[in-house]
């Protein structure tokens, strides 16, 4: 079904001049959304969408290199797609001529089948995706006497097709589908609140696991409930799935090879080095269909492929896509990605995974026998920097003492650097979950932060 | 994904459309005749109000990176979105389809949520247009791009020229025209012609302890005109001795620390402290801490705060809000004392009121919900430089980043981008980037000093996946303790 999409592209590419290249990425997708207050839909959402973005690579005079433009809009309409590669056109004769500005060329590389589309979604009545979330707020008020407020129970899903062509003989399609479930519970004692964010993730309606989002919900609102700042110490973190998946994917951004070639991140120059703690093996693999990353083909329309960043502590490569490859003088990982029609091609991961050790989380609990449990983060776009590596984020979560979890606390931070993390990795939990964004979680012990309270 | 536009559009035109404005005119986006059959189409099956936004943005960036013009990006999002709202459940649809026959489609899907069966046929009058134009300021489609491109150029000397330590640059900028129209079956008929400019420069400066990063912007709800009045090398320098100042900074400290915030420098800190909480879709369901407190004393007697959406060029202003409704200065904290919450259409119908003009939303693919403007603390009477001196320790932060905050619990976070060690009153070594925590209402009481020397800065508040331009003002103040989450 995504043919059409794929002669749409193919027809623009057609109309390159001579010494042009041009890459047309063009998607379409539908979207529901569902949200639930006091037993009612108190919005529902539906509504179909597509665009095209368009790059124009013209070669400059005298083997200089070719100028890249950049254009999109909201629309397949023919006419609006007309204007848009007019648009990128015009912009290309505005950039600076680069050597290594060239669009990706067909590797070699098969891409791996990977089925990502849930007939489900487009299958299931909408009152069934109404009452998913009716049901969810439902159970999760009646969940625990402490709950006082849902304050947005939501089902939502999206079917989204892409095609990609150029010049260059890339001809690729592909199309996903996703399935969500999330609920905010705002648990109350007296004067005092405390919330908590549970989701579930799929392909489709059929995947998704209600009870999971509600639990997690309760359980992280009502324990939070008597918690109060900590005293400032130095000690063992253990950050919970969630919260490792999003460290990861702070990570990820120092391993794109984009931000190594143009000076912004500190891994650059440090291949072969030793940057993680032994043990510490990190995959980036969108070929791996549990994650939600999961992709047969690249922003580029590469193959994907499984990539080997850290192994057993050693920094081994970047993950690159076809333009930051040239410039570091080596070829594309298959790593590109965007941010949709709207956005141009860069290299970033798709679906981390650490090499997973065999505790689970009360194993590892006890290992550490002291230190704080971390059960979600604020302020990471504000307090960590992926260039400098320093880590500072607002924390909530329990103290672990004497190898379990003890009493609740919040208003802390927890602070480091990415390096010093990195090197002080103690305990990789066996218990990944796939989540959305670009990381597996995983539970996650590093030692000797600094924890910031009274 | 990024901005996607609905529509019944298929490739091979299956569904008809109008013909497509390549170019930017002065007519209305949608016939008022048009509107009004759409309008009552919309409420066929009942429900208390319809309502039409069209949109139709054109956006413009370019970036020079690692001394290149990388890459010139121009977009375009044109559609609208329907809403049906029907006792307390609201129908939304968008289309990028401005035909009537596309508007017709969309209007249908929002009505499936009202629940009153066929209601008969409800005629839909429009009032006279409330109409504002681009006045004075310079359309960005007006400019030549080569004109913009020599501005990313001098910023990019100016910020090497900075020092040898500065390793990179990257300079950007941007600018839209946002052309909106708002009809609702009340007879509101609103549009408004929004055009803003931003430039924003990034340095990365290489020393013995490693990287560093400053960032320096300028927004405004203005034309390619601002430049006239701001130097691009000056936002450069400034990013660029930023990121020189961090190269010998030391670990920010641990634990609760008296803090000194320099006028301008983010303001971020009541966007997040009280601002989030005090909009009234959190008030309504209960889940901010200020519920029910209009009236008491939530802030120390020096904290007046205002949401205005009426402050001209600022980054948060507009002439009608995205449900057509005029912007207001809201005082929402007066000498301590909370006095108002901001308001859409959706909560203060909820409340028996009238909205506040703070309905926003990031473009027609989404729902409006209450946002703040140009949000901002009234300046104090003292000198800022005697407040620095009259704290024998603490931290002075110059320049804030982001925040996040809870409004349930009130606890939020803020982050420094510079920031400097205060011992014995004076300003001492700069520190490395770290996150302040705090708790609104706790924060809030702990202010003790507000300076003269107010000035406001940009931002980009994101709020339930939607993103929109904001302002942020304070002047100097001090907060007499606040957790910073430093190493040392």
């Amino acid at each position: 079904m995504t043919e059409d999409l794929l002669e749409l592209a193919t027809s623009v590419v057609a109309q390159a001049s001579p010494g042009e290249g041009i890459e047309v990425y063009a998607t379409r997708g539908t979207d529901t959304e569902v949200r639930a207050y006091e037993g009612e839909v108190e919005s529902l959402t539906s509504a179909d969408s597509s665009g095209v973005g368009i790059r124009v690579l013209v070669d400059g005079a005298g083997g200089e290199g070719s100028r890249v433009g950049f254009a999109w809009a909201g629309s397949l309409d023919p006419a609006v797609v007309a204007a848009t590669l007019a648009d990128a056109r015009d912009n290309a004769r505005f950039a600076t001529p680069d050597p290594d500005v060239v669009l990706a060329r067909p590797d070699g590389v098969a891409a791996t089948e990977i089925d990502l589309w849930d007939d489900g979604v487009a299958s299931t009545p909408m009152e069934k995706k109404i009452a998913l979330a009716i049901e969810l707020e439902r159970a999760t008020r009646a969940a625990d006497p402490r709950i006082r407020q849902v304050s947005s129970a939501d089902y939502s899903d999206s079917r989204v097709e892409v095609a990609l062509a150029t010049t260059t003989g890339i001809s690729s399609s592909r199309r996903r589908t996703t399935a969500f479930l999330s609920v905010d519970a705002i648990a109350g004692e007296g004067a005092e609140t405390q919330t908590g964010t549970g989701f579930s993730v799929g392909r489709g309606p059929g995947e998704l696991a209600p009870d999971e989002a509600m639990d997690d919900a309760v359980e992280r609102a009502t324990r939070m409930l008597g918690a109060s700042k900590a005293r400032s110490a130095h000690c063992t973190v253990v950050f919970d799935q969630r919260v490792a998946s999003t460290l990861l994917a702070v990570v990820a951004s120092a391993l794109s090879g984009e931000a190594v070639v143009k000076g912004r991140s500190f891994f650059a120059g440090r291949i072969g080095e030793t940057v993680a703690a032994a043990g510490v093996t990190l995959v980036d693999d969108p070929t791996d269909p549990r994650a939600f990353g999961a992709a047969s083909h690249d922003g580029e329309g590469l193959a994907c492929r499984r990539n080997v960043l850290i192994s057993d502590g050693v920094l081994r490569m970047f993950v690159f896509d076809t333009v930051s490859a040239r410039r570091a003088g080596t070829v594309s990982t298959g790593s590109a990605v965007r941010g949709g029609f709207a956005g141009t091609p860069s290299a970033g991961c798709r679906a981390l995974l650490l090499a997973p050790g065999a505790k689970g989380l009360d194993e590892i609990l006890a290992s550490v026998g002291d230190g704080l449990y971390v059960q979600s983060v604020t302020g990471v776009h504000s307090g960590v920097n992926p260039v400098s590596g320093d880590f500072s984020v607002g924390a909530e979560g329990l103290m672990v003492r004497g190898g379990v979890l003890a009493e609740p606390v919040r208003e802390v931070t927890v602070a480091s650097t990415l390096q010093r993390m990195l090197q002080s990795v103690v305990e990789i939990g066996g218990d990944v979950r796939w989540l959305p964004g670009v990381a597996a979680g995983q539970t996650l012990a590093i030692a000797d932060m600094a924890l910031s309270g009274d | 994904m990024g901005p996607v536009s609905r529509g019944g559009v298929r490739v091979g035109g299956a569904v008809g459309h109008d013909d497509y404005d390549t170019a930017v005119t002065d007519a209305a986006l949608i016939d008022p005749d048009v509107l009004e059959r759409v309008l009552s189409a919309a409420l066929v099956g009942g429900g208390d109000m319809a309502e039409v936004f069209a949109e139709d943005t054109m956006t413009a960036s370019a970036m020079l990176d690692d001394r290149k013009v990388e890459e010139l990006s121009s977009g375009r999002s044109r559609g609208a979105g329907i809403r049906v709202v029907d006792g307390d459940t609201t129908g939304f649809a968008h289309t990028a389809d401005l035909s009537e026959a596309g508007l017709l489609a969309a209007a249908r899907a929002a009505a499936a949520v009202a629940r009153e069966g066929d209601a008969g046929v409800r005629t839909v009058a429009l009032g006279p247009p409330s109409r504002h134009g681009p006045g004075d300021r310079t359309p960005p489609d007006s400019v030549d791009k080569g004109r913009k491109l020599e501005l990313l150029a001098r910023a990019d000397d100016a910020a090497r020229a900075s020092g040898d330590a500065i390793t990179q640059v990257q300079v950007g900028c941007g600018d839209s025209r946002r052309r909106v129209l708002i009809a609702n079956s009340e007879g509101l008929f609103a549009e408004d012609d929004q055009i803003r400019t931003r430039f924003n420069v990034v340095c990365v400066a290489n020393g013995d302890t490693g990287m560093q990063t400053g960032y320096e912007s300028i927004a405004r709800t203005e034309g390619f005109e601002i430049f006239e009045r701001f130097a691009v090398e000056d936002i450069a320098n400034k990013a660029a001795e930023r990121a020189l100042a961090k190269l010998s900074a030391r670990p920010a400290p641990s634990g609760e620390v008296p803090i000194v915030l320099a006028g301008g420098s983010g303001g971020i800190l009541f966007h997040e402290a009280c601002g989030h909480g005090l909009e009234a879709d959190h008030i309504v369901k209960d889940a901010s801490v200020y519920t029910g407190r209009v009236g008491q004393l939530v802030a120390s007697p020096l904290v007046t705060l205002v949401d205005d959406g009426t402050v001209l060029g600022e980054w948060g202003n507009f002439a009608v809000d995205d449900e057509g409704c005029a912007p207001s200065r809201n005082v929402l904290i007066e000498n301590g004392v909370l006095t108002e919450y901001m308001w859409d259409w959706l909560r203060a119908r909820k409340e028996g009121r009238k909205s506040s003009g703070n309905g926003r939303r990031q473009s027609y693919q989404h729902l409006p919900m209450v946002r703040m403007t140009n949000t901002y603390l009234l300046a104090g009477t003292e000198d800022p430089d005697e407040i620095v001196a009259q704290t024998p320790s603490g931290v002075y932060v110059k320049k804030l980043g982001g925040g996040q905050v809870n409004t349930a619990t009130g606890d939020f976070v803020f982050g420094t981008t510079e920031a400097y060690l205060i011992e014995g009153g004076r300003i001492t070594e700069p520190l490395r980037d770290a996150n302040l925590i705090g708790n609104g209402p706790e924060v809030l009481r702990r202010i003790d000093a507000v300076a003269t020397d107010f000035d406001m800065t940009p931002g980009t508040c994101g709020k339930d996946g939607q993103s929109v331009p904001v302002g942020c003002g304070q002047a100097t103040l001090r907060i007499t303790g606040v957790t910073l989450g430093g190493t040392a």
